[in-house]
């Protein structure tokens, strides 16, 4: 059965697909053409960050009640939480080039936290695959999870607001709504945020009842 | 102030250490050998940012071969034991406080070769000496819960691989503070760093505390 707010997802998605490229955009030095970027890139961080707040979420669940259906909906969502980073890494990096001139720097502390934040969740995937009887991985790997996303929270939201980063909104660089003279830009820029959890969460609900699906065959 | 049962594990751990002095001769003689083949190897560090990055590495190797051992010597029976008769917090706790002490004085320990070996370019030494402090208190939070993961997974080897991701914002704002303190900066500089650095602690050692009790019953 599709559900609405499948549907809506997709048509947020395609319109900011649409609309982000056609629509008119505040004419800035640097920026450029490339502020459309903003479109998409910024909402697959927003995307990746809400599959890791499900996978948190579902970790403190799992500890309190030690049903392995939200382990499973941890363990998933912390896998489409990392594969949203690649496009969002791949998306900055692209708009990195054509404003700071490099592909990556290592003096932005958000580019260091995200690489941080991947290799933390890439250990997570190596804890889980080293365990094998199903309640203690689900336990260990519930505790990592916890212990691993405040870290990756610390990094990404506290750190870069201390020192000089080349983001905006940080280290004195103006935000995002500085950028955004005549506001026709979050006409696009929120739905984009909408449509692409939306799709996120579409992605966890097909991974999950696969999951489920995969266990239950396993136990039969 | 202390609980008692916390005390007597904490004594407990001390003891255990103090009775086998190889393991503590053993990290002495790590630290030393570490700081004389860097000294060897370099000859002259001239540049505080090579001096300060050389250091934080050092003691972050020391750190995961000292609070990995932790959770090592835990047989079953002995963790029934201590599972029956101790509250998790206490527990945990007793682990993190010993490490703590532990670490402070290794890190202190490093710090006296390594400028003996290869040279001191420290000018604020009060602050130089908070961060280690509150770094090695840090890792110690940290690393006392990773120790105790890898130890119910059965494997050390993923000691490192889980700690070095979560230990990252700690090492980075103590070596961003240690720069301050080779410079020579003003204190008022490094409030902000050193706020932080403290805040870490406590939210580390509090979500250790937190998450070990889950870890432990099996």
């Amino acid at each position: 059965m599709i559900k609405w707010w499948k549907i809506l997802g997709f048509i947020l998605v395609l319109y900011t697909l649409i609309y982000g490229l056609l629509g008119s955009v505040p004419k800035l030095d640097i920026l450029n053409e490339t502020i459309r970027n903003v479109y998409y890139h910024v909402p697959i961080w927003f995307a990746m960050l809400f599959q890791m707040g499900i996978s948190v979420w579902y970790a403190v669940k799992y500890l309190g009640n030690n049903q392995l259906n939200d382990d499973v909906v941890s363990h998933q969502a912390a896998q489409v939480g990392l594969f949203f980073s690649i496009p969002g890494l791949l998306t900055g990096s692209v708009w990195a080039k054509f404003t700071w001139g490099t592909w990556w720097t290592f003096e932005d502390p958000k580019l260091n936290g995200v690489a941080i934040a991947v290799l933390i969740y890439l250990a997570y995937f190596i804890l889980r695959s080293s365990l094998i009887d199903e309640q203690k991985k689900a336990r260990i790997s519930a505790v990592y999870n916890i212990f691993a996303f405040v870290m990756m929270f610390v990094f990404i939201m506290i750190l870069p607001r201390l020192t000089d980063s080349l983001h905006p909104g940080n280290g004195g660089n103006p935000a995002f709504g500085k950028y955004d003279l005549n506001s026709s830009m979050r006409l696009v820029f929120y739905p984009a945020v909408i449509g692409w959890i939306l799709i996120s969460l579409w992605i966890l609900n097909i991974k999950v009842r696969m999951n489920k699906l995969i266990n239950y065959y396993d136990e039969n | 102030m202390l609980n008692e049962k916390l005390k007597h594990l904490i004594i407990k751990e001390f003891t255990l250490e103090f009775r086998q002095k190889s393991t503590l001769a053993g990290i002495a003689v790590y630290i030393i050998a570490t700081v004389f083949i860097s000294a060897l190897s370099f000859k002259k560090i001239i540049h505080p940012y090579v001096w300060n990055a050389l250091f934080w590495v050092i003691l972050i190797f020391i750190s995961i071969n000292v609070s990995g051992k932790s959770f090592l010597q835990e047989t079953k029976g002995k963790a029934l034991f201590n599972y029956i008769y101790y509250n998790p917090r206490h527990f945990i706790l007793s682990k993190i406080i010993y490490n703590m002490l532990l670490m402070m004085a290794l890190s202190l320990f490093t710090y006296f070769f390594y400028s003996w070996f290869v040279g001191s370019m420290v000018q604020n030494q009060g602050m130089f000496l908070l961060a280690l402090l509150f770094s090695s208190s840090g890792f110690s939070g940290v690393l006392s819960l990773m120790s105790a993961i890898a130890s119910k997974a059965n494997n050390f080897s993923l000691m490192a691989i889980l700690s070095f991701p979560v230990i990252m914002p700690l090492v980075m704002v103590s070596i961003k503070l240690s720069k301050h303190a080779i410079d020579g900066l003003a204190w008022s500089v490094s409030y902000n760093y050193l706020l932080i650095l403290i805040m870490l602690n406590f939210i580390v050692i509090a979500l250790s505390t937190l998450l070990f009790a889950y870890l432990w019953r099996d």
